[in-house]
């Protein structure tokens, strides 16, 4: 391999530290013996045991679990369906309106985002708990699955479609045993895109979760705000390591299956 | 010996599979096909030849059902289409990308149209069975498309689109992505199976030399109209319109002015030069005297000599400008005298080194009355 240049190898270190100097504090932080954030008093996995004792932490994180699930998947069913007439439909009055009105919740300050979605609830007296916050975070994050889900769909080759069509399914059946398995990569990224969006979520949490309900997030910054607890450091070393292993394991599987599939690509060329 | 020849179209009591009646089909302001009346009968491998936008493709989409027509009728079988969705026509159409579907085995994708048909397992083992036998591609059922070759990807589509044994298959551009030598072995397997399997099959090319291959019949399409209807011989050796003579193979076309003369016609083609003669019109075509008109000449069927050659109507002194070697045939691009060029064209059936002529050598071209078809110019 070639050896890198002073310069490069100073980018790449720059890089890691701005990136992961902060966490690596963090996690190293949590397995501190004091109570003391700062101060370091020797190695501990205490707090990790006060944690799983904590019932309004673990409460917090069921809700959030419950929300994140329920919303990504209500936003994925909604934003592959708008993904499906915006790519599809062609030309129809409004498209343009509809279209921007789509993307305009990517934009969209969350705090106005979630002062209307407030506002909106008051309005028709719905009670403020997981189902208000499952209905906003569905909301802004069916935009997302949209723009992924749309993405995928302008390459689909509409004619494999048809085929199905002309092999004797109706329009229904069609989407179902040859548009969605072709196209389900791009909606599974596009629901754990929403489901880790609402999983972070705070601000419109914030607006839309009531005194039943409350959201990880919520609970992190109204407890920080009291003062860093080292349980706090092992709640977040506990969720980096979820993410962590999520995205390798993810990133190893994709990666295996391209290497797989160019392999017999090529296999099937020489034949 | 009376020989049987395929030809239900020339039998008045036969009925067509398929009828086009009054058919226009407009996209916005763009017309793809204008007011055209077409018959197409049971058994026929039929082409629609034309170049791209004439409208060939629309044809076959409204026959699948994917196009609805603007104004006329479409009957298959005698039956109205016009309220019968795609997936209840008793056809099925192989897509120019074949339209393979990626997730599922090349078995799956041959059972694809039978399980949706709920016919039972064993029957619908057997089919499918049958279709991988009829295209030779037994030992890749359990691959996915991705992992065979273009040609097997070619012939799954052919067999997945086989095995409903619909009454009328499509075939759009089928054999486009596939090269040259492969095309050609295609073609022929195309026509084996469309023989064995009796099913009436529609094939939409711009390639000439693919409908004039397979079809038993071949329309040629500009813009929207069908220009001419005929079996490929008739096509090529009677065109109906220098359109047609110039899409289909090579031609020469000279320009002339007609005049009634014994039992064809002289051609005033260039100031101070004897007439030519011939005595084929066009289909239809029968000129006055003094209008202006075209005559399409083929080049294999113009002879090229040194010498003045004796007892033929049509002989025209010129100058070798051009050799064009193909390998087994030479095509000589003669000058006449006046500024016309003419397309000669010989077999090589002696070697390069003892060719007759060479570039600049004054030679005599001649062809028959009966080679050249006289048409509107």
């Amino acid at each position: 391999m070639r050896r890198m240049s002073w310069f490069n190898a100073t980018s790449l270190t720059l890089g890691f530290v701005f990136l992961y100097l902060p966490m690596l504090i963090l996690v190293i932080f949590s397995f501190n013996a004091s109570k003391l954030v700062t101060i370091w008093a020797g190695f501990s996995t205490k707090w990790y045991g006060e944690l799983m004792r904590n019932e309004a932490f673990l409460d917090a994180a069921w809700v959030t679990a419950k929300v994140a699930v329920a919303s990504s998947t209500l936003a994925t069913v909604l934003g592959t369906m708008a993904a499906l007439v915006l790519v599809r439909a062609g030309r129809f009055p409004g498209r343009t309106l509809f279209s921007g009105m789509i993307y305009a919740p990517l934009v969209m300050p969350e705090v106005i985002t979630g002062l209307s979605l407030l506002l909106l609830f008051i309005g028709i007296g719905l009670d403020r708990g997981v189902l208000t916050i499952v209905l906003a975070h569905t909301t802004f994050s069916m935009c997302y699955v949209s723009v992924v889900v749309s993405s995928r769909l302008v390459t689909f080759d509409d004619s494999l479609e048809e085929a199905a069509l002309d092999l004797g399914c109706s329009r229904l059946e069609a989407f179902l045993l040859v548009t969605l398995p072709i196209i389900a990569p791009a909606v599974i990224s596009g629901w754990l895109l929403a489901f880790t969006l609402s999983l972070d979520d705070l601000v419109i949490a914030s607006f839309t979760a009531g005194p039943s309900a409350t959201t990880l997030p919520i609970k992190v910054f109204s407890a920080v705000r009291l003062g860093v607890s080292p349980e706090i450091n092992a709640l977040s070393t506990i969720m980096i390591t979820i993410v962590a292993v999520g995205v390798i394991t993810a990133s190893l599987v994709s990666k295996r299956a391209a290497v797989k599939r160019r392999n017999e690509e090529q296999a099937a060329g020489r034949a | 010996m009376e020989q049987h020849v395929f030809a239900p179209w020339l039998n008045p009591d036969e009925k067509p599979l398929i009828q086009f009646k009054g058919v226009t089909k407009r996209f916005g302001d763009f017309t793809a096909i204008d007011n055209q009346t077409l018959d197409i009968y049971a058994k026929e491998f039929f082409a629609l030849l034309g170049p791209s936008g004439c409208g060939k493709t629309t044809m076959m989409r409204i026959l699948a059902g994917f196009e609805q027509p603007t104004e006329g009728q479409i009957l298959i079988g005698g039956k109205d289409m016009r309220a019968i969705p795609p997936n209840e026509r008793p056809v099925n159409m192989m897509f120019q990308s074949y339209a393979l579907f990626p997730h599922l085995t090349v078995w799956e994708n041959i059972a694809f149209g039978l399980k949706r048909e709920g016919i039972p397992k064993d029957q619908l083992n057997a089919r499918v069975e049958e279709m991988l036998r009829l295209t030779r591609l037994a030992k890749f059922a359990k691959r996915k498309p991705h992992q065979i070759s273009g040609g097997q990807r070619q012939r799954v589509a052919l067999a997945r689109s086989l095995a409903k044994a619909p009454k009328l298959l499509l075939l759009d551009e089928p054999l486009g992505a596939l090269d040259k030598k492969l095309r050609q072995e295609t073609q022929f397997e195309l026509m084996d199976i469309q023989e064995k399997t009796g099913t009436t099959f529609v094939i939409v090319t711009h390639d000439q030399e693919e409908a004039m291959t397979v079809a038993s019949r071949v329309a040629v399409m500009d813009e929207g109209r069908i220009i001419q209807v005929a079996t490929p011989a008739d096509i090529y050796e009677a065109p109906s319109s220098v359109y047609v003579a110039d899409f289909i193979g090579d031609v020469n076309i000279i320009q002339g002015t007609a005049l009634k003369a014994g039992d064809g016609y002289d051609i005033a083609w260039a100031e101070g030069r004897a007439p030519l003669h011939s005595k084929r019109e066009g289909d239809g075509f029968s000129p006055t005297n003094g209008a202006s008109v075209a005559l399409a000449i083929r080049p294999e069927k113009v002879s090229i000599s040194a010498e003045q050659p004796s007892g033929v109507t049509n002989a025209v002194k010129g100058r070798i400008i051009d050799i064009a070697y193909l390998g087994n045939l030479s095509t000589y691009h003669v000058e006449l005298e006046g500024g016309q060029m003419i397309k000669a064209q010989t077999a090589n059936t002696r070697r390069l080194s003892r060719r007759s002529y060479t570039w600049e050598d004054e030679v005599w071209v001649s062809w028959t009355d009966t080679a050249a078809v006289l048409l509107e110019g």
